[in-house]
């Protein structure tokens, strides 16, 4: 086993409040992630649950307020902005929104060309070369080089983005959402990119998304958050095939698959409410609130560790799984509440 | 039986700086009471255009040819303050953003209840205790204290509710939903489902869904209307038209959405659709999706495919139809 690209330990974010409210957001409460050599892993998890703050903390965007990251090994999780310049050719980040994310005042051939001067990498000649070969790389036509971020389309842009953030050959590609704003076609474009890039230059990847199936097809591992906290992760199949966490179960049961008989014969499990608020989060287990099994006063009253359930680096943090591994199926748990009907 | 709604021949034209943009070219589609429709397409094909020239919604810059009859009413030659009954009452709609479409002034119970006091003439009182029903029935938590809430004290999915709730209020005839789930949660998206689900089932509501979701409109649609560059491409019921899709357009939209599950764990590429939606200046004369398509022959190029039943049910407007997907993607350009 080669030396992991990244280890995060017991990361810890909180965004403080104004002051006459006190208290805090606990955006991300105590995560750990590894992410090995060429290895591509997905975090999932609905809007607030903290995966884009994870994200943005690894990449130093945002400053953590606890925990450990380190990269190929070298804790960076106070390194000083001279000493992350250096940092940044391992690690890049590519944003979830082409529109905002590219100078306009540039044109694609300079954003591309601009990490590789401000790291010195390249220069005249070659540095015109290399961009050339970047654009021809990420299926940008030659002639757009001159263009500006404005006449591109949305897939084009997100092409640019690739581009400009792999112009540093980086060990660790963070991508935030990367497709999610695309329509469908041009999403699947960008998708056969990415794992094609992947393929040939061989980079780790920490791919943030919150649709199940584009992870699925991606990534080989998968962390699942819940409300700033990873609820389960294990190998892409296993998660798929045998998800333990009650969370986990229920988000797979909610994704709907584009085929009729299938999506009308599944087994669906409709969590009732929303997340809830970061702020004031649930005791014990945070998700004893939408939790179909939840068995109290266990869940309310005991926080669950994450641990290996089966003895195959399934890691799941549920008081109901038992020790063989067996997870509690929510499925039978569903009650039929029809809302009509108190009319 | 009679359709609900029966769109025929909609044309709708915008006149910009830059020359007359065609949005929507020939569309004719029906809903029967209580269907569900869809119409699929991607960014720019004219799906939202077209519902809102069915409501009437369009700026003066555009100009609507057609016909629209709910029930027996042409809706294209109403006054306006006939449209006015008509809007919220008999047709409404959930437009896809919940954040911009509430008014922030106001409580979300005021908002419910005007659609209330203004059709169904109720007082204040009256209207706020529907209010309240009303979201009981879209499932908000703690409706009583939620009624005098506004908006953006409100997560997205309890303002789709909101929205949902508004539209549903006169349990109209004609629920029209543009992109309903597509800002929200997974999770969310369910809740939302169920409950459009439970109002075609218990007033009978006919909704007409637009979506680029295909996993949505695979849970929820009883017939699907594929839209390319404001051309109604392929139409036809929902099992069958997934089974064994006849148009390019419509089997690359299906080609290009991931699916893990029929792989079996090993990662196969996923179909691109080469180019852009197109802008179209005028009437085409040629195949719209003739540029993108790798079956275009000659004869695409030149005529208009005419949309022909291929099917018992399915009707498309393709000179080479066909849902095979291998040939699609090798490419047989003549």
């Amino acid at each position: 086993m080669s030396e992991n690209v990244l280890e995060v330990r017991q990361l810890k974010k909180y965004f403080s409040l104004p002051r006459s409210s006190g208290g805090s957001v606990r955006a991300v409460d105590g995560v750990d992630l590894t992410i090995g050599q060429g290895e591509v892993v997905g975090l999932v998890g609905e809007s607030g649950s903290g995966k884009s703050t994870v994200g943005k903390c690894i990449v130093r965007l945002l400053e953590p307020t606890e925990g450990t990251i380190r990269l190929h090994g070298r804790d960076i999780t106070t390194a000083s902005r001279r000493q992350l310049r250096g940092v940044r050719t391992e690690m890049q980040m590519v944003f979830q929104d082409p529109y905002s994310t590219l100078n306009p005042r540039m044109t694609i051939g300079d954003i591309v060309a601009e990490p590789m001067q401000l790291h010195r990498l390249a220069r005249g000649r070659e540095l015109d070369t290399k961009v050339a070969g970047l654009l021809d790389k990420v299926g940008l036509a030659s002639h757009l080089r001159h263009r500006y971020p404005h006449e591109l389309s949305g897939g084009q842009r997100q092409r640019a983005g690739l581009a400009r953030s792999l112009s540093v050959e980086p060990s660790l590609l963070v991508a935030d959402e990367p497709v999610s704003a695309l329509d469908v076609s041009v999403q699947a474009a960008v998708l056969n990119l990415l794992m094609d890039l992947q393929r040939d230059m061989g980079f780790s990847c920490l791919f943030i998304g919150h649709d199940l199936a584009t992870v699925e097809f991606l990534c080989d591992r998968v962390a699942v958050m819940y409300l700033g906290r990873i609820v389960e992760e294990v190998n892409t199949t296993d998660l798929f095939r045998a998800p333990k966490h009650p969370y986990t179960q229920s988000l797979l049961s909610a994704a709907v698959v584009p085929d009729p008989k299938l999506q009308r014969t599944r087994q669906r499990i409709v969590l009732q409410g929303d997340i809830p608020s970061p702020i004031n989060p649930p005791t014990g287990c945070t998700f004893h609130t939408r939790c179909p099994v939840a068995q109290l006063p266990l869940c309310s009253d005991t926080s669950p560790t994450l641990t290996d359930v089966t003895g195959r680096s399934h890691l799941a943090s549920c008081h109901l799984i038992t020790a063989d591994g067996t997870a509690p199926d929510v499925t039978l748990s569903q009650t039929t509440e029809n809302a009509w009907s108190k009319t | 039986m009679t359709p609900r709604l029966a769109v025929k021949d909609l044309s709708v034209r915008f006149g910009t700086d830059e020359g007359e943009i065609l949005a929507v070219d020939r569309m004719s589609f029906s809903v029967e009471p209580g269907e569900v429709l869809a119409l699929v397409g991607e960014s720019g094909c004219g799906k939202s255009v077209t519902a809102m020239s069915v409501l009437r919604l369009l700026p003066s810059i555009a100009s609507v040819s057609g016909s629209i009859l709910l029930d027996d009413t042409e809706l294209t030659t109403l006054s306006a303050a006939e449209m006015r009954e008509v809007r919220g009452r008999d047709i409404s709609m959930i437009f896809q953003e919940p954040m911009t479409s509430l008014n922030p002034s106001f409580t979300i119970g005021f908002q419910i209840g005007e659609v209330l006091r203004r059709h169904e003439g109720m007082s204040r009182r009256q209207a706020r205790e529907r209010a309240i029903e009303l979201l009981e029935l879209v499932r908000m938590p703690a409706p009583r204290s939620r009624v005098d809430e506004y908006p953006h004290q409100l997560s997205g999915g309890m303002r789709q509710r909101v929205m949902i709730a508004m539209a549903v209020a006169c349990s109209p005839k004609v629920l029209i939903a543009d992109e309903p789930t597509t800002a929200l949660d997974v999770t969310i998206q369910a809740q939302i489902l169920d409950i459009l689900r439970d109002l075609r089932e218990r007033v009978g509501t006919s909704i007409v869904l637009i979506t680029h979701d295909l996993g949505v409109v695979a849970d929820i649609a009883d017939r699907v209307e594929v839209m390319y560059a404001g051309h109604k491409v392929e139409s036809g019921p929902v099992d069958d038209l997934f089974e064994n899709p006849q148009h390019p357009y419509t089997v690359g939209l299906l080609g290009a959405v991931p699916r893990p599950d029929l792989a079996g764990g090993i990662q196969v590429r996923l179909q691109e659709i080469p180019g852009l939606v197109p802008v179209l200046r005028s009437e085409p004369e040629a195949c719209v999706f003739a540029p993108r398509c790798l079956r275009a022959t000659t004869e695409c190029r030149e005529a208009m495919p005419p949309l022909e039943l291929l099917q018992p049910r399915q009707h498309a407007a393709c000179f080479h139809p066909g849902s095979r997907v291998a040939d699609y993607s090798e490419g047989v350009s003549a």
